[in-house]
């Protein structure tokens, strides 16, 4: 092979060719793509796993309207969704901020911290619920000793869906520490010498240099949570079932109990498309209003 | 030079590829026949009648045993692929009717019409409930798994009560062992089946089998029979009376809780199928044999429902798949199970046969008190109602399913949990 470079081309230091793409847009087409299409045109279609699809228009799509079972499992997934970023940002932020330092007892302590992320969702959840069983978990004798009576934290409307937020945190938060632990310590050194110079306190350092320098990873962070939170379903179906009756029935599990319950694949795959619509709005949405998008650089006059 | 490398390594996928495409369970065009079960520990008696099949066929027959949780889910998604097991576990009813819609099922009428002994050695009515629309469909494999009143006799005796014999009978007791700081009935409100079972039986003492008739019938409106409603309030007064206790809505059948509770004197009864016994036998087994009760529902004043009907599953049925390869042998295999063998196996399980001459065959049950009682139940039985989540099809029963757990859950009122099943 000889590096021949006819006169005029532009230098190779450029992008790379389009070519280098087609792996990635190969895999996506086949496992994103294609499968999203598929679920788009069964939504029109009335169909139970058996025989050809029946084509009934937009039938599908009239019916999730007047569903109050997805009226519910929206709201219920804007809550779970909302609930989810507001317990787990400030408490990854922390974490991750203080894990950022180089003490040897930090770096011990965030180990053990990131444990629950090496465990399975699956596993972590039948952990929950062997732990909140009301008759033979720890609860059973917690809730007498604290004198709250039966604890049946999973059997109760409210406390059930807390629950779901509490054990999607102790699962999560350990990833978006690291997230914030990665970016803390990118911020360059010299930005908390000069403010100290200035005579800024802890506070005050960590208010105006470490939030504003993180503004990046937050809105990473945050994507991932708000995506994850609306594709939320594992846990859910082994923690709660959905239930007590459907008052943990966000959309993703209703996408499961219509389509593998009740094997109505159609009205399933149109309830999965208004996800996949959804979750892509937020996630537009969140990179263009946090200015992620323009990828102004953070160190800007340095 | 690469070719031998290559080569290798396209042996090696294709081995993966066959070894992934059994794992899903193949059927069709592979020399095996494939029997799918539902797992548990009842299967032995399915794979000694595949053995003696083996032995005198030149088909070979496997058991494919699918973990209970998820079979419904997993036999659906192969009958929708071309791995379609040849004969297959079910509940017969709602839970093959999809199949038989599609053509998917061989009819076997005349399968027994050629075997004439074969087809009277079944209790007709529950030879009749493998039926759709007058076609036969399934051939009863399992013993029967009636709906029977479990109690804890330990209980029962500190607290100086007797076993219920009418519906106030039950108002009473919940009272008594509330003070008695014993849950009344253990309920795992977290597997709503289980909480079915008592508006199946309320419905029936109050309306008779006629209202169910209807509602599976198709019409919805029957819903709103004065029967339902009168039965959702009753459920309603026993959740308020705390029959159930106030720790249920989280409870899983299927992770013990429930039996537990009764075990170990926690609960004073539960409302639970036949196979409750065997659950006990295997778990607690001192207390199946000492101080385990059990006694009928109760019936009900001024109800119209013959207090003899009982609730649950008259059996499990065995069903044939139309395009499977094997399909003599598969026919020649569901005779297998009114064999001399097979019903001594079923008996020496604890199970209750659902052929004829099982009688004389109890004696040799592990308690044959229990066989012989719940044997006569089901055979003095005017109606043996199917559960209603296997009776509707899927995509009724899924959401009645929830309904029901509201109800219990006091999330929903009476009038609501009717006006919403109407509605489905």
């Amino acid at each position: 092979m000889t590096r021949k470079s006819p006169a005029g081309s532009a230098p190779r230091t450029g992008r790379p060719g389009a070519l280098w793409a087609v792996p990635g847009l190969v895999y996506f087409a086949v496992f994103a793509a294609l499968p999203m299409a598929l679920v788009a045109y069964l939504s029109l279609t009335e169909w139970g796993g058996l025989g050809a699809p029946r084509f009934v228009g937009l039938d599908n799509w009239a019916r999730l309207f007047d569903d109050p079972l997805m009226g519910k499992a929206v709201w219920l997934s804007l809550l779970l969704t909302a609930a989810s970023w507001a317990v787990q940002t400030p408490i990854a932020l922390l974490l991750g901020v203080w894990a950022a330092g180089r003490q040897r007892t930090r770096a011990v302590l965030s180990a053990i911290f990131f444990l629950p992320l090496l465990l399975s969702s699956a596993a972590v959840a039948i952990i929950w619920r062997a732990l909140l069983d009301p008759n033979f978990g720890p609860a059973a004798w917690l809730g007498p000793a604290l004198g709250l009576g039966s604890l049946d934290l999973l059997g109760g409307s409210g406390s059930a869906f807390w629950v779901i937020v509490f054990v999607s945190a102790w699962q999560f938060i350990p990833l978006h520490m690291l997230l914030y632990q990665g970016g803390a310590r990118q911020i360059p050194e010299s930005l908390y010498q000069a403010a100290r110079i200035d005579g800024a306190g802890r506070l005050s350092m960590f208010w105006h240099i470490t939030l504003p320098q993180l503004r990046h990873t937050i809105t990473t962070s945050s994507v991932l949570m708000v995506v994850g939170a609306l594709t939320y379903f594992d846990t859910v179906l082994i923690l709660t079932g959905g239930g007590p009756g459907t008052d943990t029935s966000i959309v993703p599990f209703l996408m499961y109990r219509v389509g593998f319950k009740s094997w109505e694949l159609g009205y399933a795959s149109a309830i999965a498309f208004t996800l996949v619509l959804a979750a892509t709005v937020v996630a537009l949405l969140m990179v263009r209003f946090t200015g992620f998008g323009s990828m102004r650089s953070t160190r800007e006059g340095m | 030079m690469t070719t031998p490398r290559v080569s290798a390594a396209a042996v090696a996928a294709l081995a993966l590829l066959g070894t992934t495409a059994c794992g899903g369970g193949g059927g069709a065009g592979s020399d095996e026949m494939h029997v799918w079960m539902y797992q548990d520990t009842l299967v032995v008696v399915q794979e000694g009648a595949v053995e003696r099949f083996n032995a005198d066929s030149d088909a070979e027959a496997v058991i494919d045993e699918v973990p209970g949780d998820s079979y419904v889910e997993r036999l659906r998604t192969a009958m929708g692929s071309s791995k379609k097991p040849d004969v297959f576990f079910n509940w017969g009813g709602g839970s093959i009717e999809p199949y038989v819609e599609q053509g998917m099922l061989e009819p076997l009428d005349d399968m027994l019409a050629e075997n004439p002994e074969f087809a009277g050695s079944f209790i007709p009515s529950v030879l009749e409930s493998g039926k759709i629309d007058g076609v036969q469909y399934g051939i009863p494999l399992r013993g029967t798994q009636p709906v029977i009143l479990f109690y804890n006799e330990a209980v029962f005796e500190e607290a100086g009560a007797e076993p219920p014999e009418t519906w106030d009978d039950i108002l009473d007791l919940v009272d008594t062992f509330n003070e008695e700081g014993v849950t009344p009935f253990a309920l795992a409100g977290a597997d709503p089946w289980t909480e079915q079972m008592w508006l199946q039986y309320l419905v029936d003492r109050i309306g008779g089998p006629e209202v169910f008739e209807r509602i599976v019938g198709g019409d919805s409106e029957g819903w709103r029979d004065p029967a339902v409603l009168e039965a959702a309030e009753m459920v309603a007064e026993l959740v308020d009376r705390g029959a159930f206790g106030d720790a249920y809505a989280s409870v899983s059948y299927t992770e013990g809780g429930a039996s537990t509770l009764l075990s170990e004197g926690r609960a004073a009864m539960h409302l639970m199928g036949s196979w409750e016994y065997s659950t006990h036998l295997d778990q607690a087994e001192d207390f199946a044999k000492e101080d385990l009760g059990y006694t009928a529902f109760p019936p009900i004043d001024g109800g119209e429902g013959d207090p003899a009907n009982v609730v649950g599953n008259p059996t499990n049925f065995f069903s044939v798949t139309s395009d499977s390869p094997h399909l003599d042998s598969a026919l020649e295999f569901l005779t297998y199970t009114s064999q001399e063998e097979y019903v001594a196996d079923m008996v020496a399980n604890g199970e209750v046969p659902t052929t004829t001459g099982a009688e004389e065959l109890l004696a040799d049950s592990p308690s044959p008190d229990f066989a012989t009682f719940q044997y006569e139940m089901v055979r003095d039985a005017p109606h043996f109602q199917l559960s209603w989540d296997q009776a509707l099809p899927p995509d009724v029963a899924t959401p009645m399913v929830t309904e029901i757990e509201s109800l219990f859950n006091g999330q929903s009122t009476p009038e609501q949990f009717v006006d919403a099943l109407a509605a489905l």
